[in-house]
């Protein structure tokens, strides 16, 4: 149903946590980035992201808070905590590790 | 997590632990804004409003599902959810009363039985005595006779082992003993300890007030008469008089200064008696009367301990223990020839109760364990049973996005809620339970029952309570492994059975016939050894003879003063209309103490090298084997004639003519006593001397007056009840004596059924427990079957509609049970097999593979199984083949 491919289940909190890096934004808005970023690459539904946004939010490394957006309705807002941050550069230094090993060996030379 | 992560976690699962609505709402919230958002865009797109609303919903699809994973990931909510899943299981139990009473009576019975047994086990076999410090490194020691025969030890063996033994921290005395007790102008019976000196400083217990014994205070003869009192006898007697110590107590006529008073909750250290005085060893004689024996290696009436040093096992204790044993065989042969000495875990103490316990309470942790295993298996089946009619609501909570983790976390839930129920009920029960240890010991005064419900047992009840929870919850929860979403709400009506689940089922069904079985064979082996015991012949006649005695030795009587007293008694008793005879003997068959032993010659009988021959032997008046009603097989009894100025007699029994003469006539050859030749004048039949269950044992009698004890029991045939008998002798008594008390009387029948006490107790125990299992196991069998009934009423209205008569349903229902149940009762009769043998020292002439029976348990089962099944066979035949084929 709604459940994202393997690859993005274990990049997608990376991948959020990099765009509230650069703004606050509620989840629709979010959700828009992440198919704008990934050309719908990806394929993150909407239903996995929420879960995530929570889990996220729980852990601590982002924050929530309801304000009135440009159509003068609530939303929920996140933003990333300082704990995020430093999650966010964990991640992204083992991310850049972990695909630099992969491409090397993709890009072996078959004998 | 990191604690700055939980800087800004708390706070929210504070908050979705106190306001679950709200948080639920504002997802809702969250998500409702997201869909209007994407709609908006998908009509700024160009769709019409219904598509822009579809292809949003679309793109959100299971909504509901959503929403629950939103809220799973806020982690918070696992107490929420408990909370949740406790209010809604106690919500289901109460939907189905029958059910939840059914399982938590079930429970119940198992953990209640349970706690009571480890409470006992506890109480009466690791940790006996009461505020007696490290008592796993306590010994009980006991003297060996040729490897096999347990007997007491002497003082000087004992001081020799106390000296030489480095492995042990202590060893101490404490020597139980009956005294008469002076108060104002009458006289009272009550239990005691003569102890060594160090006694109070090896067991740790520090009086409360005054002071225990100092070093020296047990040697001398009678030297120091002092005494420490139990706190109930200076509460009781003493009304808590703050001024006691000092002040005098006169035991057995003899006053003693009393210098300590126990503290609250010490009963001393024998089991299943409260001891209310300790004396020093030195005043020995006071209470035993026959000599000096301090210093006499012959005299063996030392019941000791001994404290290991930490680190220490048993083993290696022993291993030096017997070397010191050895070396005084070589260097006192003459009385320690044949003699080694052996230490005892507390739970197999040769000389108090928990002999006669031990292998009682060893059976009972077996069958209560079972009784548990059972009414687990009912509950699960109960359980799976629910689970199938609840497949419904299961099915829809997946459906409804429930994840399988969180519906085997409500089955835990409702597992732990019946478990909890079951806990609280049992710990009830073994409360009251507690009380029903005083059948195992014999009737009397000053009893005191171990068995606290402490921390410990309460520890092993929630662990009980926990492995519980875990097998009746994972039961249904199998289950429910193969519950798919679509297949319940397809299939509306039931009659599918998933095999798994019938499977489940009857293995459970197998293994409660099993363990019942294997139950009912211990009872009935048990109730079959009872019966063996209880008409088996001890030897000598019951009912018409009353045994009691007359406390001289308290009364200040010497020996020749109590010849006198003892013969001019007899005198007026024969005078007595009714009584048709009486006699004195020194010792009472079947008694807690029984008789002396001494080692024998006779001509003509070649010991084996290492064999030193000693035989049991009793000191009794004339007539005593005619008052007894024990058969004289030839020969003469003894006769008031045979004194202390006549040749020495003796009258041996069959079994000791069997083995030392080899059957040839003994009457006018010589027996060798300690060194003294008697004459044997008569010999008499077998009979029982130690215990009901004993095999034939060589043994002897010789005249009282030729070995004289001051204090002997007095036996009494009769034709009067034994309320007029008292009254007869007591009268009597006071006739030659007026201050002079008398011990309890009972008849001899009494004394028999106080030596069978405790095989009674384990045989009503084992067999309450044994129906128990029986009727869980008929319940489960009649639930396994009637629910079967219900699934295949279909099947059955074909059968029917096709031809069969009710008949044939009855048989085919009925034998469906039986097959169920020769399942079980095969693995039963195997395991029972290998088990019983566990009863071996609680049966008396019984194998443990008694064929009887095992045909008789069968029996039993089978028409337990047929009328478990009976009522559904019955349901089953008056099937209405239109009805169910039209449905």
């Amino acid at each position: 149903m709604s459940k994202p491919t393997d690859l993005v289940q274990g990049t997608l909190d990376m991948l959020i946590l990099k765009i509230l890096a650069l703004q606050p934004l509620n989840g629709w808005a979010i959700s828009q980035r992440l198919k704008q970023i990934s050309s719908d690459v990806l394929g993150v539904s909407d239903g996995s992201l929420y879960p995530a946004l929570h889990k996220l939010e729980h852990r601590g490394w982002i924050r929530a808070q309801w304000k009135s957006s440009e159509n003068n309705r609530r939303a929920k807002f996140y933003s990333l905590t300082p704990v995020g941050r430093k999650q966010l550069a964990e991640e992204t230094a083992n991310w850049n590790r972990v695909s630099a090993a992969i491409s090397g060996i993709v890009q072996l030379k078959e004998a | 997590m990191k604690i700055e992560q939980w800087i800004y976690s708390l706070p929210l699962r504070w908050h979705s632990f106190f306001h679950p609505r709200e948080v639920e709402q504002e997802i809702k919230e969250e998500l409702c804004a997201h869909l209007e958002q994407q709609i908006n865009q998908n009509i700024a797109k160009g769709m019409s409003d219904e598509e822009a609303r579809r292809s949003a919903m679309r793109s959100m699809a299971g909504l509901a599902q959503i929403e629950q994973r939103c809220s799973d990931a806020r982690g918070g909510s696992v107490v929420q959810d408990f909370v949740q899943d406790l209010r809604y299981s106690f919500r289901q139990l109460r939907r189905s009363p029958g059910f939840s009473a059914l399982a938590i009576l079930c429970l119940i019975l198992g953990i209640g039985a349970n706690a009571a047994v480890f409470s006992w086990v506890e109480g009466i076999l690791f940790r006996p005595y009461p505020l007696v410090a490290h008592q796993e490194r306590l010994f009980a020691v006991a003297g060996m006779v040729e490897g096999k025969r347990i007997d007491g030890l002497s003082w000087p063996d004992f001081l020799d082992l106390r000296r030489n033994c480095t492995l042990c921290q202590d060893a101490f005395v404490t020597t139980i003993r009956g005294s008469t007790l002076n108060i104002g102008d009458h006289a009272e019976v009550t239990t005691g300890s003569i102890v060594s000196a160090n006694y109070f400083d090896a067991i740790g217990v520090r009086p409360i007030l005054g002071r225990g014994f100092e070093a020296g205070e047990d040697v001398g003869n009678d030297s120091h008469p002092v005494v420490v009192i139990s706190y109930d006898m200076w509460r009781n007697r003493f009304k808590g008089d703050p001024e006691i110590i000092g002040k005098t107590q006169r035991l057995n006529n003899v006053p003693h200064t009393i210098i300590g008073v126990a503290p609250e909750g010490f009963f001393g250290t024998f089991i299943g008696r409260a001891m209310q005085f300790w004396v020093p060893a030195s005043m020995e004689e006071t209470f035993d009367g026959g000599g000096y024996k301090l210093e006499d290696r012959s005299a063996r009436w030392i019941e000791s301990y001994v404290r290991l040093k930490p680190g220490i096992t048993r083993a290696q204790a022993q291993q030096q223990i017997s070397t010191i044993a050895a070396r005084l065989q070589k260097t006192y042969p003459a009385t320690n020839r044949g003699r080694g000495i052996s230490i005892w875990p507390l739970w197999q103490t040769p000389f108090n109760h928990a002999r006669t316990m031990g292998p009682t309470l060893e059976v009972m942790v077996v069958v209560v364990a079972f009784v548990l295993l059972i009414a687990c298996a009912n509950v699960g089946n109960l359980l799976l049973v629910r689970s199938f009619v609840r497949r419904h609501e299961m099915s829809v909570r997946l459906a409804l996005g429930a994840s399988r983790r969180r519906l085997l976390r409500q089955l835990l839930t409702e597992g732990l809620i019946l478990a909890a129920l079951g806990t609280a009920g049992g710990f009830l029960m073994a409360f009251w339970c507690r009380g029903l240890l005083v059948m195992l010991l014999p009737k009397g005064k000053s009893m005191y029952l171990p068995g606290a419900l402490d921390g410990r047992v309460m520890a092993m009840s929630v662990g009980l309570c926990l492995l519980v929870t875990l097998v009746i919850g994972l039961i249904p929860a199998l289950q429910t492994r193969h519950l798919d979403v679509a297949g319940p709400l397809k299939a509306e009506s039931g009659g599918l059975v998933g095999r798994s689940r019938s499977r489940i089922r009857s293995g459970l069904v197998v293994l409660q016939v099993c363990l019942s079985f294997i139950l009912l064979v211990g009872a009935a082996l048990l109730l079959e050894s009872l019966q063996r015991i209880r008409s088996t012949s001890p030897g000598f006649s019951t009912t018409r003879v009353a045994v009691t005695g007359v406390s001289l030795v308290a009364a200040g009587y010497d020996a020749p003063r109590a010849k006198a007293f003892q013969n001019e008694l007899i005198d007026r008793l024969n005078r007595v209309p009714g009584i048709e005879s009486v006699a004195f003997a020194a010792t009472t068959p079947l008694g807690y103490i029984c008789c002396s032993s001494s080692p024998i010659a006779v001509d003509g009988y070649q010991p084996s090298p290492d064999e030193q021959p000693e035989v049991e032997y009793n000191q009794v008046g004339p007539g005593y084997l005619a008052t007894l009603g024990i058969p004289l097989l030839s020969g003469r009894e003894f006769a008031r004639s045979d004194d202390e100025n006549a040749p020495l007699v003796a009258i041996v029994n069959r079994t000791m003519m069997m083995r030392y003469w080899r059957g040839q006539d003994p009457i006018g050859r010589r027996l060798q006593v300690k060194n003294r030749s008697l004459r044997v004048v008569g010999v008499a039949a077998d009979s029982k001397y130690e215990s009901m269950a004993e095999t034939p044992q060589p043994f002897f009698y010789v005249p009282l007056q030729q070995d004289f004890v001051i204090e002997p029991d007095l036996n009494i045939r009769t034709t009067q009840s034994l309320q007029s008998t008292l009254a007869t002798v007591l009268r009597e008594v006071h006739a030659l004596d007026p201050n002079l008390p008398l011990y309890e009387m009972i008849t001899l029948q009494e004394q028999v059924n106080r030596a069978t006490s405790s095989s009674l107790v384990a045989v009503t125990l084992v067999s309450t427990l044994g129906g128990l299992a029986l009727l869980l196991a008929a319940v489960g069998l009649y639930g396994v079957m009637s629910y079967s009934v219900a699934q295949s009423t279909r099947e059955l209205g074909l059968r029917m509609a096709l031809g069969a008569d009710a008949r044939s349903l009855l048989r085919l229902v009925i034998s469906r049970g039986l097959r169920l149940t020769t399942g079980g009762v095969i693995l039963g009769a195997i395991a029972a097999l290998a088990l019983t043998r566990l009863l071996g020292q609680l049966l008396y002439n019984v194998s443990p593979r008694d064929p009887l029976v095992f045909g008789a348990a069968l029996v039993t089962m089978a028409v337990i199984t047929v009328s478990a099944c009976l009522l559904p066979a019955w349901r089953a035949s008056r099937t209405d083949p239109a009805r169910v084929l039209r449905d």
